[in-house]
């Protein structure tokens, strides 16, 4: 469960973010919508940590992102926009040194590994080095890395960046999975489709703002219209207006 | 604990896996700084025996007008050659260079010398060409001597001393000692162990830091539940243990290069056996953990792997300066000089590599000092991985 109240980041004279606040519950999917530029990833983040809003604070299962960031990280899995891998390290090295670093048992991580790996579909590849993996092969052993842990909060920064039909069907899957096994899934998109397909809950987020935050029926009802992409148009454009 | 540890081995494997940190680590440094020093030590050697030994070609024309004359230069190891056809043949060739200097032996030297009139001689030259001068002061300075000698014959055959020629007589004293002719050479050494140590590491210090923030494992790695400070502790210590490698390998393939190289010809006999180089290594190690600590900082702050490469290079020289400094200004270690790293470093082994006895105050607080900088630094690369600014 993840619970953002009223965050603000500026970088300089940019204002990015300015007062976001949503909830993700357990068991649902959550999905940050917005155009580039709007504010998810910061968003995203200030929520795993690397950032420390201005303003405002979240609180994952309790644990405060500002004043307990490291228990906060205990209880998350994130992956975020375009994370790198280790090139000369395998898939299943990459992986084992993130159990390794969220301490795991050292008995168990051989098959923790093994476990993720077989999930992710990556066992064909996983002993090659990562150098040279293609898009949706580097995304797959990034999520297998931040899954490893068995996590009951996953952050996803627009994930299906850059994957092909069959790898978004089977990230996709990935996702309803963890959702029937009551984690709380939130993650970013800037494709209305994707997040209409997937979501519980649609938090769309234009000018470092929250334009609405609501179900995928309740967005048409409350904008009027009935396709969603003229949906999240309009819903961007009351952010604009104000 | 677990999480230094698991940084710690991870960066040695992704490092050893990846053959440029490798090529820098055991081959870049620790080769070059021994073939550079051959590389000298050679030249020097030549150059040495150039000023005394070499022989030097002597274009003559007319030699057979003054045999005795040529058989005084020939004992001077000046080859006589056959010069060009005639004196305008002469001037050309000295002009084009083809000869450095022409020496031109007239038709009735012989006839002048038994007259005791000064018999003429011509010495071809281009002052303007220094390289041919330093051959023309030659042949001008064996004409001078034979001059002396034949004044002094002449003197005695007259019933005079030839010692009124010689009313003064300058006798050069060298005072250079062979281990103060070596220093200069063991000044170079000194900072090809540091040049190699630093290179060690150089690579990984890169890429712990700046190369992770452009590959995008930087933000993946600060959203697991470990603190920075482990985090960056281990990838210190991954970057020590490469720099001690590399230090010790050059340290050894200084002591191999050592044992074939003639410097016994230069009067200089270094003290360099397996003793020095574990005692050296032990002097260096403190600088181990300075020169990670430095590099990774510097390299934190850069925003792309060039970038960083390009910072790093200054580092590279940065220890070279105090040593440079001490070395134009020759002066003699002191207490004060021991709380400068790689410069106390640098005094301390100069000492033991010329055999002298060594001062245990000195290499106590080269020690200490050297280590608490690099403690410090280590510190601020800690406090500089708690900023969110790290991420770019």
């Amino acid at each position: 469960m993840i619970t953002v109240s009223g965050i603000h980041k500026s970088f300089g004279k940019v204002h990015a973010v300015r007062g976001v606040s949503f909830s993700a519950p357990d068991g649902k999917i959550t999905g940050l919508l917005g155009p580039n530029g709007a504010g998810k990833s910061t968003t995203l983040r200030v929520l795993y940590t690397v950032l420390k809003p201005d303003e405002g604070s979240a609180v994952i299962d309790g644990a405060d992102v500002v004043t307990d960031s490291l228990a906060a990280r205990q209880k998350i899995g994130a992956l975020p926009h375009g994370a790198g891998l280790y090139p000369h390290l395998t898939a299943r090295e990459n992986v084992a040194y993130y159990a390794n670093l969220c301490a795991l048992p050292k008995s168990e991580i051989d098959d923790r590994v093994a476990d993720i790996i077989r999930l992710l579909e990556i066992e064909e590849f996983a002993d090659r080095r990562t150098k040279g993996f293609s898009q949706g092969q580097r995304t797959k052993v990034s999520l297998a890395r931040a899954l490893v842990h068995d996590p009951q909060n996953v952050i996803l920064d627009e994930p299906t960046n850059g994957l092909d039909v069959m790898a978004t069907r089977s990230l996709r899957h990935l996702i309803l999975k963890l959702k029937d096994a009551g984690r709380c899934v939130l993650f970013s998109s800037h494709v209305m489709q994707e997040v209409a397909a997937l979501c519980d809950d649609i938090c769309i987020i234009a000018n470092g703002q929250v334009a609405i935050d609501d179900s995928i029926e309740g967005i048409r009802e409350r904008t009027g219209q009935e396709d969603l992409e003229d949906a999240f148009v309009s819903a961007i454009q009351m952010v604009g207006e104000e | 604990m677990r999480t230094f540890l698991t940084v710690f081995f991870k960066e040695i494997l992704d490092n050893i896996r990846d053959r440029r940190t490798l090529a820098s680590a055991l081959i870049m440094g620790p080769i070059f700084g021994p073939v550079m020093f051959a590389f000298v030590i050679n030249m020097s050697i030549d150059r040495a025996l150039d000023n005394t030994e070499s022989s030097m070609d002597l274009p003559v024309i007319g030699q057979e007008h003054a045999p005795n004359l040529m058989r005084f230069l020939e004992s001077r190891n000046i080859v006589i050659v056959e010069g060009p056809e005639d004196i305008d043949g002469a001037a050309e060739a000295v002009k084009t260079g083809k000869h450095d200097v022409v020496l031109v032996v007239p038709e009735n030297f012989g006839e002048q010398l038994a007259d005791t009139i000064p018999a003429r001689v011509e010495l071809f030259s281009d002052e303007a060409n220094s390289q041919g001068e330093k051959e023309a002061r030659r042949a001008r300075n064996a004409l001078y001597a034979y001059n002396q000698q034949l004044a002094g014959i002449r003197l005695s055959a007259r019933g005079i001393n030839p010692m009124l020629l010689r009313p003064i007589n300058v006798d050069e004293v060298d005072v250079s000692t062979p281990s103060g002719r070596s220093a200069m050479l063991l000044g170079m050494m000194s900072y090809f162990f540091i040049f190699a140590l630093l290179m060690g590491g150089m690579y990984l210090a890169i890429d712990t830091t700046a190369g992770e923030r452009e590959r995008g494992s930087l933000e993946p790695l600060l959203s697991l539940p470990v603190t920075r400070g482990q985090l960056i502790l281990g990838k210190i210590m991954a970057t020590c243990v490469f720099m001690a490698a590399s230090l010790m390998l050059s340290l050894l393939s200084f002591f191999v290069v050592l044992k074939f190289m003639p410097l016994e010809q230069l009067g200089m006999t270094p003290n360099f056996g397996l003793p020095v180089v574990a005692a050296a290594f032990f002097l260096l190690l403190p600088f181990v953990l300075l020169g990670a600590s430095l590099m990774t900082l510097v390299a934190s702050f850069t925003k792309s792997y060039k970038e960083a490469q390009t910072w790093l290079s200054v580092v590279l020289i940065a220890p070279t300066l105090p040593i440079l400094v001490v070395s134009i200004l020759t002066l003699r270690p002191q207490l004060e000089f021991m709380f400068v790293p790689s410069l106390s470093q640098h005094l301390i082994l100069v000492d033991m590599v010329k055999n002298e006895p060594l001062n245990g105050l000195h290499i106590a607080i080269s020690v200490c000092s050297t280590l608490f900088f690099g403690a410090v630094l280590t510190w601020a690369c800690a406090r500089l991985y708690r900023r969110e600014g790290l991420l770019g």
